[in-house]
This record gives structure tokens, C-alpha cells and sequence, in this order.
């Protein structure tokens, strides 16, 4: 909330809007077209072995990627992250609210749990690829094993940083449990979670890459390896850009998702600080 | 977040306290025991395969055998070698680049896009350009380590010099500081729990990448020697050496809490912190 004491600045507003859009967006694409443009140079005058130029990757990309193989490699990969993601995102809150509003159960598990989070998911893989052949569903079960922590820890967390009046007043409104859950533990628990959430993703990315690394013949991760191992220079980075623009792809979704979700939240914060 | 403050708690309060505390300790070692136990009876009674699964008292008897062999303790040392070098390069990367893109609104504006695009970018992505650049060396796991273990750094305090009180610097100004004075006196102070937190997640984010680089770069290190044991079909060894991952893990966590709550002792806002 902005107080305004002066009405002198605001000369022909329409005109600064353009203005203003036309600044941002030389802001948003400046460095990256100026770092483009170097690299282009760079390539031109001082090729280097592993690194092509930005045409090069550009063209590598179109050809490597839109076509048939989009539908073999990275379709089946994307599929596997999705219901790796879903899968932990439902067992990691699910068990999280169980384990959370259990305080007997909490502290039976905490210590085994602090453990499983500690231990980095990659080791799972070669686990999981003797306990289960190099599967789809091995590499959905290693993409859920390895990211439900930080989900399930950040629920067990929220839940139980519910606020306590709330909770009291909750029960003397004779709520059910099922309506506790659903109106006051979930939402109180969501910022936790969201946070949760966040961390899942790049590891759930992480495990999607890896599980096809080693142990596959179709997928993202392998085409990439593939490239390298044949010197396919410009192919393997067009790979790595793909990883990239899945990456940011999955950082947008999640931060539309995010600002729905936890828009009272934002709202609430802002509140605070003025 | 808010959190209830106990004052002075009464010898009632603080004995039931004690108790809890007790039982929370009984509970969680229950925990641990229930869990060795299950994992004891899976494969004796056939529920997995025991050829791929072994008990835990075989992967107990493995581990205690890894402990007398002394080309174990090399290996620990050369993942927490690649795992320390490149955290404190990430660290120094990280903190100096975000402070000065951080001071300069500027370079703030400019740089967003470019981070928000590389940031994402799982850094296993990169593991085959670090094959190709390096080999089968530490520098080619170090590229990966630094650049996952970078970011946490840099978002961090990105963020925490960003944070300084408006007041706070208004004031600093008038009083006529220098910039030298404020970015040690106000900057610095303001900046240090999120560096604290970015340094907790990057140490954690770093030996996960430290370990995958040795299985998939195959550097030596603990990582290798969990997919040497697996191709040669010792599985108590991979589930030993699994479980030394984790308490490294487990370790280098409670180190860095403990760091944080050593540096930070001074510190009186209490911050929603992200868990890893």
C-alpha cells in the first residue's frame, strides 16, 4: 500500500508504460543476447574442440530433437519425471500429515527418516537396478525413493508448527478430522510443503537424468552420454540445452503452481512487512 | 513463524521436560531397532530375494570389514576431498559474485534471466562435457560439484544482501559511512544467515554430487566403489558403503547446523528455514 502525498509525478502515464515495458524486456534479453553474441564471436575466431558455435548447437538441436526422437527419448523420460513427481508429492504428504499429527509415530521415525534424507539418492540406482531390472517402473520407484524426503520432512515439519490457538479453536468448533485436515493442518502446512516441493523437483530431475545414465538405451540421459561417447559435440550440448529448458520449464510450472497455492501466504507476508 | 517463549520454566515444567526428552530418545532408538529388525526378516523370509537383498547382519559384517581395510579410508578421504574443494570454491564463487551483483541494482536487473536459465540446469547435464574436458579426473567431478553446490550459495545471498533494512542504510549513509564500512557493518551481518543456509544446502547438494561423479565419471572415490561392488555382485558391500553415504551425509549436516547455530548465536530473527 503506497501513500501518495504528491500528485506531481505522473505526467501522460500511457507513454511510460511503453517505456517501462520496453526497458524490462532489454533487461530481460540483454545479457543473454550480449553473452550469445560473444560466444558466436569466440567460436568463430578461436574454435575449440568441445565447445561449438551458437548456430552450430542451434541447428544440432532442431535436428536431434524435433522429430522422431521427441517421441521415443524425451516424451518417455518427461513421463517417468511426472509420475515420479506425483507419485512423491502424494506418499511425501500423505505419510507427512499421518507421521506429523502422530507424535509417538514422529518420534519412532524421526531418526530413521533423518538418515534416509541424508543419504544422497544417486546410491539408490545401482539398488534398485539388481532388486528390479533396468525397468521403467525402476526408474519411476528410484525418482520417487530418492525425492519423497525433503516433501515428507517439510510436512511432518508443518504439521506440526500448526498453529496451536487455531488448532484448539478448530476442535472447540467441533470440526470433524477430516475437515481439520482439509481447512486448517494442509493450508497451515502448505508453505512447508511448497518449499518441500521445490527441492523434490531439481532431485526428482537429478534421478530422472541418472537412472538413464548407466543402466538404459532409450531416454534423455542416455542420448546424451551416447553423443559424447561418439564425439557428437554439438549433439551432447543440444541435450544439455534441452535439460536446461526442462528445467526451467519445470521452475515456471512450479512457480504459477506455488503463487496459487500459497497466494494468502504471499499476501499475509506482504501484509507483515509494511 | 511464530514460536512460543518459555520463560523461567518451574522444576515441574523442566522434570516432565526431561521426560519427554527421554522418551523421545527411547522412541527414536525403538525406531532404529524396528527398522534393522524388518530389514533382518525381508529377505530370511523371502519376502525380497536374498541373492540381491542381503540382511542386515551380512551388511553389518560387510561394513565392519570395510572399517579394517585401509583402501576404504582412502576412498572417504578422496570423496571429502572433491566433496571440500569444491565447496569452498563454490562457497567463495558464489558469496563474491552475488555481493557485488547484489550491491549493484544494475547488474541485478541484467543478470535475472541468465540466472534463471542456468540455474535449472541439472548439473548432472554437465557430466559428460566434464568427461569430455577433463577425463576421468577430480577437476571433471569438481565442474559438476561446483556448479550444482554454486547456485545454493548464490541465490542465498542474492537474496540476504538484498534483505538490508532500508532504515538501517539510510541511516549508514547520513552518518556519512563509506562503502568499505557499510558492507562490513551492515551488508555482511545481513547477509550472513542466508550465506549460513546457502552454505548448509550447498554442502549437502555437494556430496550428493561428489558421490555421483564417482559413479558416473568414475573418479575413485566412495561412488566408484559402490558400482565396483555392484557389477562384481558383493551386495552386502554396496549396502555397507550405501549406509556410510548416508552417515556422511548425516554428518556434514549436523556439522553445518551446528556451524550455523555457532555464527548465528548472535542472531535474533528466526527464519523459515528450507530442510534438504
Amino acid at each position: 500500500m503506497t501513500l501518495y502525498t504528491s500528485t506531481v509525478v505522473t505526467p501522460r502515464p500511457r507513454s511510460r508504460v511503453w517505456a517501462k515495458i520496453g526497458e524490462n524486456t532489454a533487461y530481460a534479453i540483454g545479457l543473454p543476447l550480449i553473452l550469445i553474441v560473444i560466444w558466436g564471436i569466440w567460436a568463430t575466431v578461436a574454435p575449440a574442440q568441445f565447445f561449438p558455435s551458437p548456430a552450430e548447437l542451434m541447428q544440432a538441436f532442431v535436428e536431434t530433437w524435433v522429430g522422431p526422437a521427441f517421441f521415443t527419448d524425451v516424451l518417455p523420460s518427461l513421463a517417468r519425471l511426472g509420475v515420479g513427481i506425483v507419485i512423491s508429492i502424494v506418499v511425501g504428504i500423505g505419510a507427512g500429515m499421518l507421521i506429523g499429527l502422530n507424535r509417538w509415530l514422529r518420534e519412532l521415525l524421526e531418526p530413521m527418516l533423518e538418515f534416509f534424507r541424508a543419504v544422497p539418492p544417486p546410491v539408490l540406482l545401482p539398488i534398485f537396478v539388481v532388486l528390479m531390472g533396468p525397468t521403467d517402473a525402476m526408474k519411476v520407484v528410484v525418482i520417487v525413493v530418492g525425492s519423497v524426503w525433503p516433501i515428507l520432512l517439510n510436512t511432518i515439519e508443518g504439521v506440526r508448527a500448526t498453529d496451536s490457538v487455531m488448532t484448539e479453536t478448530a476442535r472447540s468448533f467441533a470440526l470433524t478430522s477430516a475437515q481439520r485436515l482439509r481447512f486448517l493442518v494442509l493450508p497451515a502446512a502448505s508453505p512447508r510443503i511448497m518449499a518441500g516441493v521445490r527441492q523434490s523437483l531439481s532431485i526428482a530431475l537429478i534421478l530422472m537424468v541418472i537412472s538413464e545414465l548407466g543402466y538404459s538405451s532409450s531416454g534423455l540421459g542416455f542420448q546424451i552420454v551416447f553423443f559424447q561417447r561418439n564425439y557428437l559435440i554439438a549433439e551432447m550440448w543440444s541435450g544439455i540445452l534441452l535439460l536446461g529448458l526442462i528445467g526451467v520449464l519445470l521452475a515456471a510450472i512450479f512457480g504459477f503452481v506455488e503463487r496459487r497455492v500459497l497466494r494468502w501466504y504471499h499476501g499475509i507476508k506482504e501484509v507483515e512487512r509494511v | 513463524m511464530a514460536t512460543a517463549t518459555l520463560g523461567a520454566a518451574p522444576a515441574r515444567v523442566r522434570s516432565s521436560r526431561r521426560l519427554r526428552t527421554l522418551r523421545k530418545i527411547g522412541l527414536g532408538l525403538a525406531g532404529i531397532l524396528g527398522f534393522l529388525i524388518t530389514w533382518q526378516l525381508l529377505p530370511t523370509l523371502g519376502v525380497v530375494d536374498p541373492r540381491f537383498f542381503p540382511t542386515a547382519t551380512e551388511t553389518l559384517a560387510a561394513l565392519g570389514q570395510q572399517f579394517r581395510d585401509l583402501e576404504f579410508w582412502r576412498n572417504v578421504g578422496r570423496t571429502m576431498t572433491a566433496w571440500g574443494i569444491g565447496l569452498v570454491i563454490a562457497t567463495v564463487l558464489g558469496a563474491v559474485l552475488a555481493t557485488v551483483i547484489g550491491l549493484v541494482p544494475f547488474l541485478r536487473r541484467a543478470t535475472h534471466t541468465t540466472v534463471e536459465f542456468l540455474r535449472p540446469i541439472p548439473s548432472v547435464a554437465l557430466i559428460p562435457l566434464a568427461v569430455l574436458m577433463y577425463g576421468y579426473q577430480l577437476q571433471a567431478a569438481l565442474v559438476i560439484i561446483v556448479f550444482a553446490s554454486f547456485w545454493q550459495v548464490f541465490i542465498q545471498v542474492l537474496y540476504g544482501v538484498a534483505d538490508v533494512d532500508a532504515v538501517a542504510r539510510d541511516t549508514a549513509r547520513s552518518f556519512g559511512l563509506s562503502r568499505g564500512s557499510r558492507i562490513v557493518n551492515l551488508v555482511f551481518p545481513t547477509a550472513l544467515p542466508y550465506l549460513m543456509t546457502g552454505l548448509r544446502l550447498a554442502a549437502a547438494v555437494a556430496l550428493i554430487l561428489a558421490i555421483t561423479a564417482e559413479m558416473f565419471i568414475g573418479n575413485p572415490g566412495l561412488g566408484r566403489e559402490i558400482v565396483f561392488a555392484q557389477s562384481a555382485g558383493n551386495y552386502p558391500t554396496v549396502y555397507a558403503l550405501v549406509i556410510v553415504t548416508g552417515v556422511l551425509g548425516l554428518l556434514i549436516n549436523l556439522v553445518f547446523r551446528a556451524v550455523e547455530r555457532r555464527a548465528l548465536s548472535w542472531h535474533q530473527s528466526i527464519r523459515g528455514e528450507e530442510v534438504l
